[in-house]
């Protein structure tokens, strides 16, 4: 399979050349977000408020990781299931958002923005949390500190290892289930 | 009657909230690794092997295996013969407190509609039954929430019988897909009301992976539910392959003459359940 050494914040150009099942090598700077840290950046944009980062380019990963060990930027930092976050992300492909990062499956509205847009949904391995952890080299909180662990924080990775699951061209990497529904 | 100091029991607590997040069971690494000698893809194979190197990782470093450090989950059996000093239910959730700070484990509980953390994974959620001896046994299940969300419960009727069962239940993981983290460990509850059959279902998951079912015919329907989703070919994480789960478990009671209560409650491949007898 293709893989691909990549730096975010990602340009339109990196995205459109991926395919669903590509290997992606991750480096560079992303912010994490989950379901209470999309809600109140929607609000914020409801409100015209400044956000907490820039959303051109950016890739954002749903974890809450656990706390930080002495010595370490970060705890246990493996994804969440993306699909709570598909209410959110579309309007934040719009807005310049590049990748979300994350396992299970995405909604027809969220793929099709990733189209509209140029964007692309990253699976990382569920349950490796302690390993990808490993890939994190620098947290820092930047917003909804009182969220706890879904505070929203700058992350720096070096080679944060991700599968394209749905690339800009409406390719999906998932399994089709063998029932018939 | 014996009498067990509310020490004990708190320490023996603590001790199974910091070992169940760091260590995978070693009947699930060996499943693991046999699934990732029996899987042809490369995507396969490569996240098996990564859910063995951090499982690995994991039990060097202290680190949870995963960053959902769950609901902590207690089945408790009291035996009528023995008397712990307190109150059990404030004790076994104090150390849950205790052993999820000291542990660095994400605290993950929050209200139910403003999704304010409680900040310390307070309130754990036990269940207790009365059995005969004077040993009191606790079961811990640190419990993710991704896998959890994937769960089901229903009311078939007597005329569905185990045709239904197996459809809802194979249904269910179809639809859960990537979802809940294949390879998964599947609880099945049959039987009972519409309360007890989920606390069977999670009952059902803390039988170790590797112990087979005492009760042959149930052993049978396992395997028959386990074969049936693993031909789903949703595979690790869902990417395809011959391993979407790794066991059914199934706890089956009596029921009313009108129902068939059934409960699915899933398990991600992190399985983090672990007991005591004292």
């Amino acid at each position: 399979m293709p893989t691909y050494t990549m730096t975010s914040p990602l340009k339109d150009e990196d995205v459109a050349k991926l395919r669903a099942g590509d290997v992606v090598k991750l480096s560079g700077t992303i912010y994490t977000a989950r379901d209470a840290a999309h809600k109140r950046l929607c609000d914020m944009l409801d409100n015209n408020e400044e956000l907490p980062f820039a959303l051109e380019g950016a890739v954002i990963y749903y974890v809450g990781p656990s706390p930080a060990p002495d010595g370490r930027p970060i705890g246990s930092a493996g994804p969440t299931t993306s699909y709570r976050m598909d209410t959110y992300a579309p309007r934040l492909h719009s807005l310049g958002v590049k990748a979300s990062v994350g396992k299970g499956k995405r909604s027809p509205e969220v793929r099709e923005a990733m189209q509209e847009h140029t964007g692309v949904y990253f699976g990382a391995t569920g349950g490796a949390g302690a390993l990808l952890s490993q890939c994190i080299t620098d947290a820092k909180v930047i917003a909804f500190d009182d969220l706890g662990p879904e505070a929203i924080r700058e992350l720096t990775v070096e080679n944060f290892p991700l599968l394209v699951v749905n690339d800009s061209h409406g390719n999906e990497q998932y399994a089709k289930p063998n029932f018939d529904f | 009657m014996r009498v067990i100091k509310a020490e004990q029991v708190h320490d023996a607590v603590v001790d199974l909230v910091l070992k169940a997040a760091r260590y995978l069971p070693e009947d699930v690494k060996t499943a693991i690794r046999v699934a990732r000698n029996n899987e042809t893809t490369d995507s396969a194979k490569e996240i098996l092997g990564q859910l063995l190197e951090n499982a690995d990782l994991a039990k060097e470093s202290g680190l949870p295996l995963c960053q959902d450090t769950g609901v902590g989950v207690f089945y408790v059996e009291i035996g009528d013969e023995v008397q712990v000093e307190g109150n059990l239910s404030d004790i076994i959730n104090e150390a849950m407190k205790e052993g999820y700070d000291k542990g660095l484990l994400r605290k993950s509980l929050c209200h139910p509609l403003t999704r304010k953390n409680t900040t310390d994974n307070s309130p754990a959620v036990i269940h207790f039954s009365h059995v005969a001896g004077d040993k009191l046994t606790i079961k811990h299940m640190a419990k993710g929430g991704g896998s959890e969300n994937m769960s089901r419960c229903t009311m078939l009727t007597p005329a569905q019988g185990w045709q239904g069962i197996k459809e809802f239940v194979v249904r269910r993981m179809a639809e859960a897909g990537p979802n809940p983290c294949p390879p998964t460990i599947v609880g099945v509850g049959i039987g009972g009301t519409f309360d007890l059959a989920p606390a069977l279902a999670k009952e059902a998951l803390f039988r170790p992976l590797s112990a087979e079912n005492p009760d042959a015919e149930l052993a049978a329907m396992e395997q028959e539910l386990l074969n049936e989703i693993n031909q789903l070919g949703i595979g690790p994480m869902g990417l395809g392959g011959a391993t979407t789960c790794l066991g059914v478990k199934i706890e089956m009671r009596p029921c009313h003459i009108a129902s068939l209560p059934l409960a699915v409650n899933v398990q991600c491949h992190s399985s983090r359940i672990k007991e005591v007898t004292l």
